[in-house]
């Protein structure tokens, strides 16, 4: 475990050494930036407006005391999306899709002698290959945990619109009641933690792949477990930290 | 010029490689032939430094590549072309990209320089107009003409070559054979091959190097392999009934 966490912290020191010519890494960034952002748009919207409906449904139902407005379902509703749903959901759901897929690229690659081929030409391959991948992540993950709250928080008025639960209008008096902007913060900084996460963790796997195509697909599946394990392990140590 | 010296390489208990010392020619077609498991592709991961020597040294044309860190090996390894076993060209990048990838990250040219290049290259392995299409778009054959251009597009010193003729049909692996003694003579490249399809020994083996159990067994040219009375090589190369015939021709 101590041998593998080593190589790892060497392989992330390795991917950050100054690129042999910044134009080609920057095409590289852009390229993965559009792969992670645009590419996840569909699957984090379907899941935020599905979360942000569910969540005020349940929140309502458990409401039961006439004591306790209806609106506190609607603030609840926002700080549970804002704070756990968004950012923690979605990064598991991006670390199937996005993760297995910098694993198997990359362990394909590897296999295939790509790799090789990249080192050969004097390339450094994780430098080229991981460091783009890190830094899109990092950035465009955030950027859907936005959408994903905006998304999150409609998806619960379109389910008060719906089934009529809470009505829509003190849905919206709750969203709006005492919002705290440091539960945002906590959000994005979970974001970029997870961005780290899953690129840094899954590239790892793939880029000590060897062997052949089941070897590629239990790197890929390596590679997503452990990046859910540590998301989950991230998401407690930063709401520690920061709430 | 390339030379090894004393080179050793161990994967945890097995020795693969036990004290090879030899010398590349430049402007020579270099064979390193022997069967399965006696260290061939071993021995060239070592000379291009996919693999780090357990004991011994490579050098260069006069510099130790063996002692240098990777930012030293830098200059060494853009005069280095390889062609892989199964040509591995980028997935994700065209033909023509393919080629320009170590152009865009090493040279200064302007686009137009570097794509009048990729057409000279991809011209000189008869692959004109395949620019736009992608690896899974070609054969076999295709892949590993397209490596060669890769492999060619810097103008390397040094070219090695990994099993060029694996799965390719023997017309075609005459072709790519051909074509890298045709590029050794023009650039004056020295070449290394590894094999062990005796069409190309015979073809294009100027200078020969068999490896027996991880160790050089014997060097010459094609032209002495028929008159030798190395038994571990005659058992090699006259493994086929189609060898011992023509053996027995000579």
């Amino acid at each position: 475990m101590f041998s593998s966490f080593g190589r790892y912290v060497l392989l992330l020191r390795l991917s950050f050494r100054r690129p042999e010519k910044f134009n080609v890494y920057w095409a590289e960034i852009m390229r993965e930036m559009v792969s992670v952002g645009i590419g996840s748009l569909g699957i984090i919207a379907i899941i935020s407006l599905f979360i942000g409906a569910a969540t005020t449904i349940q929140v309502a139902f458990q409401l039961s005391s006439p004591l306790v407005p209806m609106t506190v379902a609607g603030s609840i509703a926002r700080d549970s999306t804002i704070l756990e749903f968004s950012p923690t959901i979605s990064a598991l759901v991006l670390a199937g899709r996005v993760g297995s897929s910098i694993a198997s690229q990359i362990g394909t690659m590897r296999v295939t002698e790509q790799i090789d081929a990249l080192e050969i030409m004097g390339v450094n391959a994780p430098g080229y290959l991981i460091s783009p991948k890190i830094i899109a992540c990092m950035t465009m993950i955030p950027l859907l945990v936005i959408m994903s709250i905006l998304l999150g928080i409609s998806g619960g008025y379109i389910a008060c619109l719906v089934s009529r639960v809470v009505t829509p209008t003190d849905y919206l008096i709750g969203v709006r009641d005492s919002f705290d902007p440091l539960t945002v913060q906590v959000a994005l900084v979970k974001a970029v933690v997870f961005g780290f996460i899953i690129a840094s963790i899954c590239a790892y796997q793939g880029f000590y792949t060897s062997g052949g195509a089941l070897e590629v697909g239990q790197a890929s599946t390596r590679g997503v477990v452990y990046s859910c394990v540590m998301i989950l392990f991230a998401d407690l140590v930063i709401t520690r930290l920061m709430l | 010029m390339i030379e090894t010296i004393n080179i050793h390489k161990t994967f945890g208990e097995n020795e693969v490689l036990k004290g090879i010392t030899a010398n590349f020619l430049q402007g020579k077609n270099n064979l390193i032939i022997g069967s399965s498991g006696s260290g061939k592709t071993t021995l060239l991961k070592c000379i291009v430094g996919l693999h780090e020597p357990t004991k011994g040294e490579v050098i260069f044309a006069g510099e130790n590549f063996t002692k240098m860190n990777f930012e030293q090996r830098v200059p060494i390894r853009t005069h280095i072309g390889m062609l892989f076993q199964n040509s591995a060209l980028f997935d994700s990048m065209t033909v023509e990209e393919n080629i320009m990838f170590p152009l865009n990250l090493f040279t200064e040219k302007s686009k137009e320089e570097k794509l009048e290049r990729a057409n000279f290259c991809l011209e000189r392995v008869n692959l004109e107009g395949t620019n736009q299409l992608y690896p899974a778009e070609l054969s076999g054959g295709m892949k590993k003409r397209v490596g060669i251009a890769r492999a060619i597009s810097m103008q390397p010193k040094y070219l090695f070559v990994d099993e060029p003729n694996s799965g390719l049909d023997p017309k075609t692996a005459i072709l790519i054979d051909d074509l890298i003694n045709e590029l050794t003579e023009e650039y004056q490249m020295t070449t290394v091959i590894v094999t062990h399809d005796m069409n190309s020994v015979m073809g294009i083996g100027e200078h020969v190097i068999f490896l027996h159990n991880g160790e050089k067994w014997w060097e010459g040219s094609n032209k002495e392999i028929a008159h030798t009375d190395n038994k571990e090589l005659n058992d090699f190369v006259f493994a086929s009934k189609f060898m011992r015939a023509a053996k027995a021709k000579l």
